[in-house]
């Protein structure tokens, strides 16, 4: 446990009258009993990138698609929603991959599909040596106490009619971890790891506040030790003042027990803070994907620097107005028909024609920055001619260049290799 | 919005009469466990043309005190007193009749959840007409033709088709602007948005922010923006209103509060969110605890069991005093704090921990 864990447990537990008051509103007592920790609010520097560790889960190519059907008598298929089509990603030992995009980009079905609450229509996850995309389900039963989720909604992902005890005690059980007469004692454990008073457990989820309640799933997330833990929008249901403390907790956990993390989320600050790398996806596709300076602070994508451009910034406080954005017409389109060629290209203020014949492949253009864009560049300066030409063996317009010879390897790899094309230099890079 | 580098006209001065004044409101509920003060001695202006960003966490009053302006309170158990003059009017007394008749026409709310604000068993249109022919004597249509205009203004495409669509037809952004349309449909003096955005992603929200600043200069609307989000208020606002516990405990011009704030609650609100451009050096720095119930407030200042510069204020003061709200080092700057030296306390050791690059400049 580390120090200030252990501090808050200490101080949480002495009630001091004159904390009394500033009960939460939702439910007195529980405030009562835990009175404000003045210790536990030291910062949290944002999350650091261990380059060398291992992989723990390999994606590749994964695909989600769900079915269409016709209304009326014969509800004959009709066609899919391309929720998630072809990602590939890596996520570190010990490290987290942030993954963001708009509503709809298909980021909580990349998750669900991780956690095999959904069962992928392709593709490959791999984890610890076996292929959770096609892995048997008494075999899948054994994983799942390795790969855990966190959901959006503290307040629909606790049973109300089960107490806090039997919510983090059922993994336990489903899994034999302890003794029967152990359970107990394991979940006062988890209560307190996650900075709750384990006289606690007797309660129902109704009893907590909304960053409780996270608290709680937290915990039931953490009881089976698991070293994969897909969050998906952990705090944004919750009050901002309240985000950041679970989100120290979050990196405290990590830390301790070396959990890897899935961080799921529309927040790109709160991201940029928790995850050292980052996947941007758009209609079920990753766009860019990097390390946290290469997508912050040096995006190729015209989508990215769209979704970075809308943040409102507090630091605009001091000069006034409005912030310079780029601005995206209209709405995402549907999924279920996506535009052909890159799917951005109906949205994108720099499309051309190739735009709409082919899809970009994602190239690498950095030691740790991959894009898939035919006109990759920084913000105002994206080339004119479009750079995957010779990669797709086309010319400048689209069509079929029979001089080029075309790369046959166009799908996405999970990871990195060890060379890239250097935009700026206009050669190959090595790391 | 050019008007906003300049200085906006400071809250305390009293130049004329302005356009929206509160004074001392309060909206106290009566509960079986007690009386729930949920706003608390509120007092702030607004002019045509300017923004006021309110912000603070759930349960600090911040949609309770607006929608007692609307006159939503009405009908209800709820205690309010206090005075709210519209243009000169005093809304709190007015009939009810005469309230109906100023809501909708002279203020308007914007509410942050479009799915559930809208009917879903009427079609847009006609929801957006209804709102029209309440308060103008006019055909179906000719209503008709103002609701499509409307939504053109708003920018949805094809209004003509689509005011016969339901909501639950529309997108997330879309509806929002059905919403927005239906709020400057009688060309309002006044628009409250209660979390206009808050269920929007980025992109979509950088485009209703954009419509909402694009209409209220085009009718020269006052806006009451509520929101958590201090990026919405920085690049909306003229004025800030921090709420705490149902009480202001910060007010200002924008640029002021929100580059040297002087209240630990308004620091505490900075440093738990992160920025997409701060130094990534940055510290995330939680404000400890849980927003103060409302029953049962805490003694002296509110925020007093989560402040962690309590021990900079000489003897028990923050538990036993409750401070006013009174002018800070910069003109038109009004606190809530018994902290002497609020600037020093915030260069020296928040600064440096929530955007070390700012604290170097410094």
């Amino acid at each position: 446990m580390s120090d200030d864990i252990d501090q808050a447990d200490h101080t949480e537990n002495t009630s001091h009258a004159d904390h009394a008051g500033h009960a939460d509103h939702a439910d007195p007592v529980v405030a009562a009993d835990a009175p404000v920790d003045l210790d536990d609010v030291t910062g949290h520097a944002a999350s650091e990138l261990d380059p060398e560790a291992p992989p723990v889960l390999t994606v590749e190519n994964l695909r989600m698609y769900f079915p269409v059907h016709a209304t009326g008598l014969i509800r004959r298929k009709v066609g899919d929603v391309q929720a998630v089509d072809g990602v590939s990603f890596v996520v570190p030992e010990g490290g987290s991959l942030g993954l963001v995009g708009e509503s709809g980009c298909g980021k909580s079905t990349t998750g669900r599909a991780i956690t095999r609450l959904y069962k992928p229509t392709s593709g490959s996850i791999k984890f610890g040596g076996k292929d959770l995309a096609t892995i048997s389900s008494r075999e899948l039963k054994g994983m799942r106490s390795e790969i855990q989720m966190i959901f959006q909604d503290p307040y629909s992902s606790l049973n109300p009619r089960h107490t806090v005890g039997s919510i983090i005690g059922a993994p336990l059980r489903i899994h034999n971890m302890v003794p029967k007469d152990q359970t107990l004692k394991r979940v006062q454990e988890l209560l307190e790891v996650v900075g709750l008073n384990p006289e606690h457990y007797n309660r129902y989820p109704n009893e907590f506040s909304g960053g409780q309640r996270q608290r709680i799933g937290i915990a039931r997330a953490l009881a089976l030790r698991p070293k994969v833990i897909v969050a998906d929008e952990p705090v944004s249901a919750l009050d901002v003042s309240i985000q950041a403390q679970v989100i120290n907790l979050l990196q405290d956990l990590q830390r301790e027990f070396n959990i890897a993390f899935l961080f799921i989320a529309h927040d790109l600050a709160v991201v940029r803070h928790f995850c050292p790398e980052v996947a941007v996806m758009y209609l079920g596709k990753i766009v860019e994907i990097g390390d946290r300076d290469s997508i912050y602070g040096n995006a190729h994508h015209p989508y990215t620097q769209a979704l970075l451009s809308a943040v409102p910034d507090v630091r605009q406080a001091s000069v006034g107005g409005r912030r310079e954005r780029i601005r995206l017409q209209g709405d995402v389109p549907s999924p279920i028909d996506p535009p052909s060629g890159c799917r951005f290209r109906t949205r994108c203020p720099i499309a051309q024609e190739i735009c709409a014949k082919h899809e970009p492949p994602l190239m690498q253009i950095g030691r740790r920055h991959k894009v898939a864009c035919h006109f990759p560049g920084r913000l105002g300066e994206a080339p004119r001619e479009p750079l995957t030409t010779g990669l797709l063996g086309v010319d400048g317009e689209g069509r079929p260049d029979p001089g080029a010879s075309p790369s046959n390897d166009l799908v996405d790899q999970p990871g990195y290799a060890d060379t890239w094309f250097d935009l700026d230099a206009k050669r190959i890079g090595r790391a | 919005m050019t008007n906003m580098t300049k200085s906006s006209p400071t809250p305390t001065a009293t130049d004329g009469t302005p356009f929206l004044e509160v004074d001392n409101l309060k909206v106290h509920f009566p509960t079986a466990d007690g009386v729930v003060k949920a706003t608390d001695g509120l007092s702030f202006n607004l002019e045509r043309g300017k923004t006021l960003g309110i912000v603070g966490e759930s349960g600090s009053g911040k949609s309770v005190s607006s929608s007692a302006i609307l006159g939503l309170h009405r009908g209800t158990n709820a205690q309010v007193s206090g005075e709210i003059r519209l243009d000169g009017v005093d809304l709190l007394s007015l009939s009810n009749e005469e309230m109906r008749l100023r809501r909708g026409k002279d203020i308007a709310m914007i509410f942050q959840d479009p799915l559930s604000a809208m009917h879903p068993y009427y079609s847009v249109g006609v929801q957006l007409a209804e709102a029209y022919r309440v308060h103008n004597n006019v055909n179906r249509k000719a209503a008709r033709t103002r609701v499509v205009e409307m939504l053109e203004l708003v920018g949805i495409p094809q209004p003509d088709r689509r005011y016969d669509a339901y909501p639950h037809q529309f997108s997330g952004g879309m509806r929002q602007r059905a919403m927005i349309a239906m709020a400057l449909i009688n060309d309002p003096t006044l628009v409250i948005a209660d979390e206009p955005t808050t269920a929007l992603d980025v992109t979509v929200q950088a485009q209703i922010l954009d419509l909402l600043t694009n209409l209220q200069k085009e009718f020269n609307t006052a806006v009451i923006i509520i929101t958590h989000d201090l990026g919405v208020v920085a690049e909306m606002s003229d004025d800030v209103l921090v709420m705490y516990g149902g009480r202001a405990v910060e007010y200002g011009p924008c640029r002021e509060v929100l580059t040297h704030p002087e209240m630990p609650y308004t620091w505490g609100l900075l440093s738990s969110v992160p920025d997409v451009s701060a130094d990534t050096n940055a510290r995330m720095v939680p404000i400890p605890g849980n927003p103060p119930s409302l029953l049962n407030p805490p003694s002296g200042c509110a925020f007093h069991p989560r402040c962690t510069f309590r021990d900079e204020v000489p003897g028990d003061l923050c538990t036993t005093v409750l401070p006013e709200l009174e002018p800070a080092s910069r003109p038109g700057h009004l606190k809530r704090c018994h902290l002497a030296d609020p600037d020093r306390i915030y260069a020296k050791q928040v600064l440096p921990e929530i955007a070390p690059d700012l604290a170097k400049e410094a």
